[in-house]
């Protein structure tokens, strides 16, 4: 194994060194340069376009930018020295004015040192905000409260305040929100604790499968063309590659077996590749629920092809518990930026979901598209009860994760189990995805931030039982969105990681755990 | 692809600042997981609220530097004690869940509007070095070094004085762990409960290196923020964390050369990869995708790292298999 992994590398080494090239360019690294990044006050994860930004050595002007589509902007300078950076007041979109502080009246001075390339920060915020002084807080509170949209990166989920404005009528509003953001916690958390509960593992790549879910339902649901063919392709052949493995294993002979899970994971691929290459001909598209069914059976076949194909080889190798964690934020980071690179950072909506006319139930107020989260939640939720409750599997899954060793020498297949734990958690967290993207934004970071209050929700109920993310979920939920009465959007997750160290410390074997899981 | 100036240039960072900064960091995290067998996933909070300690001191308060750094180091004590006291009396895996979702909690209230008269929001702090330069021997517009391989007078002031942090801490690490302290703490890794039938306070002892290794981690945040000059809180995003566990593991875990082999090689590589994905790019073989997506690659790249040397290396450049092969308890 590892001479192979040497001859290959070797190979690379060589192939780049031999092949011939253009020079590259000037060295990067050096010169002077001033460079900045311009945000909108109302939403910092987006740049503002056409601010003019001159700088000057004296009375001469060095050189002038003009921000880009995500508000960056870069001047080189010719040596070091003093610099008066102006900003085009004119350019500057009409609702915004520069922040006074570093820059004054549009101008400031900086000191460039040789080889630097130095951040300069200008700041914008809304008109009429320096009316109370520059020293005041600046307007984010009045902007955060205002729309999911201001939320950005500082909150998860901005509450949508509704009409009424007395205390009663905003804590209502805001404990119908909490009910609603719990319950995806716990439907995505739900697969976290299982796998807990089989296999001892965090998985701290859950949240990724999360963002999978949602990146994929938006693909299909705004139209898949090459891409989306070549990726249900290859799902497809190590769906059956897995089904294979699993179903078949105890009847067929070991070699056909490899073979024939070889043969359906090239067949995937050489299919994706074809597909990819006839590319935008096969153009199709689906509404959002098939296209949320189509990435919970997608996310199902990942958590599987993961267990099948990297936990299980991993187990029987005896690799230690703490091993496995770091080969789990492995996965993540992998997982991550994978869906970075072939989706993009951008931050999509489900296309005709947004703007919808609020139901009135009383004092609250609700998009139709909540009310159809809270119905498909709910229902889940219950049916995944019921599997766990009534179904052989579901008792098999309760009892391995009551005690592996136990549930093994009473006859039942814990690998089989694992497998099943793993594709129903994988399904579950993806569509969790789709239910969190629904009623916010899709982005490849949402998962990983979802992570942290399923973390929360796993702990609050007890490590490793499916009841316990349900009740943790909801709780979590309903704290960090009930925090937003007193506190500002942007604590809402430092509320939840509070109540999870509380918890840790009053009973840390969460509300459903039994008490000698812990050490 | 001129792969002789990819090559110099990837050396050159193996020899930097940012790479003394990272070694220092994961001279913290080797204390943590290497010697006593605590997973934190969450180090770079601890860099976080370092680098903020020095911001926020010189920046907003006018303080003198030695009290930004003092700052920043109280910050890493407190944040090491509310995380250790509600975790480290349960199983390894409640510590690592916790510190991973501190880490990035602590990031986003800093970066968010209420906090913004203190911590620049978003923005982050800047003009933060003044008093570290003034102390400065070496001429700033001046390269010090031969051919390629040269810094500026700054960046190698920034350079020696972290490299020589680097160092004291290295042989603070190696007596430590030479101590009848270490033999403790390196018990607790073997066996805890061995350990604790020995009459020893376990608890306080996995505090104490807690506590120890989030001051080391804060230390490397202070002098980012020295050697930036000025900070931002969307650069300790969870990956640098990830990027100091595969420092650690490349290295070698519980090897007091580790994290220091680790760093360097870690940045010859990461700036050895970027500098052939852009020369490639540049040849026009990687028709799909853009250059803002070779980040991307490379984090990936740096989790693939991470699973492939657990699996087939655990031990990293220069460990002991054996020590690496310990349990969750």
């Amino acid at each position: 194994m590892r001479t192979r992994l040497v001859t290959v590398l070797l190979a690379l080494i060589t192939a780049i060194l031999v092949i011939p090239g253009p020079v590259a360019a000037a060295d990067e690294q050096g010169g002077e340069a001033l460079h900045g990044r311009i945000l909108n006050p109302d939403n910092r994860d987006q740049g503002v376009e056409g601010i003019g930004i001159t700088v000057y050595d004296g009375e001469d002007e060095i050189g002038a930018a003009e921000t880009d589509s995500d508000g960056m902007w870069e001047v080189e300078l010719p040596e070091p020295g003093t610099y008066r950076v102006v900003v085009d007041q004119e350019s500057v979109p009409s609702e915004f004015v520069v922040r006074e502080g570093i820059v004054v009246d549009g101008e400031t001075e900086v000191d460039v040192e040789a080889d630097d390339r130095r951040p300069l920060i200008v700041a914008l915020e809304g008109v009429g905000a320096d009316e109370g002084g520059a020293s005041a807080t600046p307007s984010d509170d009045a902007s955060d409260d205002s729309g999911g949209e201001a939320a950005g990166e500082d909150g998860a989920i901005a509450p949508t305040t509704g009409g009424g404005n007395s205390f009663g009528a905003k804590f209502l509003q805001l404990t119908v929100s909490g009910i609603l953001f719990g319950l995806v916690i716990a439907i995505s958390a739900i697969g976290l604790s299982l796998i807990f509960g089989t296999t001892k593992m965090i998985n701290f790549a859950h949240g990724d499968m999360v963002t999978f879910g949602a990146m994929v339902a938006l693909l299909f649901s705004t139209g898949a063309a090459g891409l989306g063919n070549s990726l249900l392709a290859i799902f497809a052949g190590i769906g059956i590659a897995v089904l294979i493995g699993g179903l078949l294993e105890s009847r067929l002979p070991r070699t056909t077996l490899i073979v024939a899970q070889w043969v359906a994971i090239f067949g995937g691929i050489a299919l994706a590749t074809t597909l990819g290459v006839m590319g935008d001909s096969i153009q199709w598209q689906v509404p959002l629920w098939l296209a949320a069914g189509i990435a919970v059976v997608m996310g199902a076949v990942l958590g599987g092809t993961m267990e099948r194909y990297i936990w299980r080889p991993l187990r029987h190798r005896n690799v230690a518990l703490i091993q496995m964690f770091i080969v789990s934020i492995g996965l993540a980071l992998i997982l991550r930026h994978v869906i970075l690179v072939i989706f993009g950072a951008g931050r999509n909506r489900y296309a005709g979901y947004q703007i919808q006319e609020l139901v009135q139930f009383g004092p609250v107020a609700m998009a139709p598209r909540d009310l159809v989260i809270m119905g498909v939640a709910i229902a889940v939720l219950v049916a995944v009860a019921c599997l766990l409750q009534f179904t052989r599997i579901g008792k098999a899954m309760r009892a391995v994760s009551d005690n592996r060793d136990l549930a093994e020498s009473s006859g039942i297949n814990v690998d089989r189990v694992t497998l099943y734990v793993w594709g129903l958690g994988g399904g579950l967290a993806a569509l969790g995805g789709v239910l969190y993207g629904l009623n916010q934004v899709v982005e490849y970071e949402m998962g990983f931030r979802l992570l942290l209050l399923m973390f929360a929700a796993v702990i609050l109920g007890g490590l490793g039982t499916a009841y316990g993310a349900m009740v943790g979920g909801l709780a979590v939920g309903l704290v960090a969105m009930l925090s937003t009465l007193w506190f500002p959007s942007q604590l809402m997750q430092a509320w939840a990681l509070a109540l999870m160290i509380l918890m840790l410390l009053v009973r840390p074997q969460g509300l459903l755990g039994r008490r000698e899981r812990v050490g | 692809m001129d792969i002789l100036s990819i090559l110099a240039e990837s050396t050159r960072s193996a020899f930097g600042p940012i790479a003394a900064i990272y070694a220092l960091a994961a001279i913290g995290l080797n204390i943590h997981f290497g010697y006593t067998g605590l997973l934190n996933f969450g180090q770079v909070g601890f860099m976080l609220v370092g680098a903020y300690g020095v911001g926020i001191s010189v920046a907003v308060f006018d303080l003198p530097l030695a009290a930004g750094f003092g700052v920043g180091l109280l910050c890493a004590l407190v944040l090491a004690l509310l995380l250790g006291i509600p975790t480290l009396r349960l199983r390894a895996d409640y510590l690592s869940i916790t510190t991973i979702a501190a880490a990035e909690v602590i990031r986003l209230v800093y970066r968010a509007g209420f906090a913004e008269p203190l911590t620049g929001g978003a923005f982050g702090l800047q003009n933060l070095s003044a008093d570290f330069r003034t102390l400065n021997p070496f001429e700033a517009g001046e390269r010090y070094g031969f051919g390629l391989l040269a810094y500026n007078g700054n960046h190698l002031w920034v350079l020696v004085v972290t490299w020589g942090l680097v160092a004291v801490m290295a042989g603070l690490t190696w007596m430590l762990m030479h101590s009848p302290w270490g033999r403790v703490i390196k018990g607790i890794r073997e066996d805890e409960d061995a350990v604790r039938s020995l009459g020893k306070n376990v608890f306080a002892y996995k505090m104490q290196a807690l506590v120890l290794g989030g001051l080391i981690g804060s230390l490397a945040g202070c002098m980012l923020a020295v050697y930036q000059a000025s900070i931002q809180p969307d650069q300790f995003k969870p990956q640098v964390t990830f990027f100091l566990w595969v420092i650690l593991l490349l290295g070698g875990a519980g090897r007091v050369f580790g994290p220091i082999l680790g760093a360097m090689a870690f940045w010859f590589l990461m700036t050895f990869t970027d500098g052939v994905l852009q020369g490639m790019g540049a040849l026009g073989w990687l028709p799909f995708l853009d250059s803002p997506d070779y980040g991307a690659i490379q984090l990936a790249f740096a989790g693939l790292m991470l699973v492939v040397l657990i699996v087939f290396r655990p031990q990293g450049i220069i460990g002991d298999r054996k020590e690496m092969l310990v349990n969750v308890k």
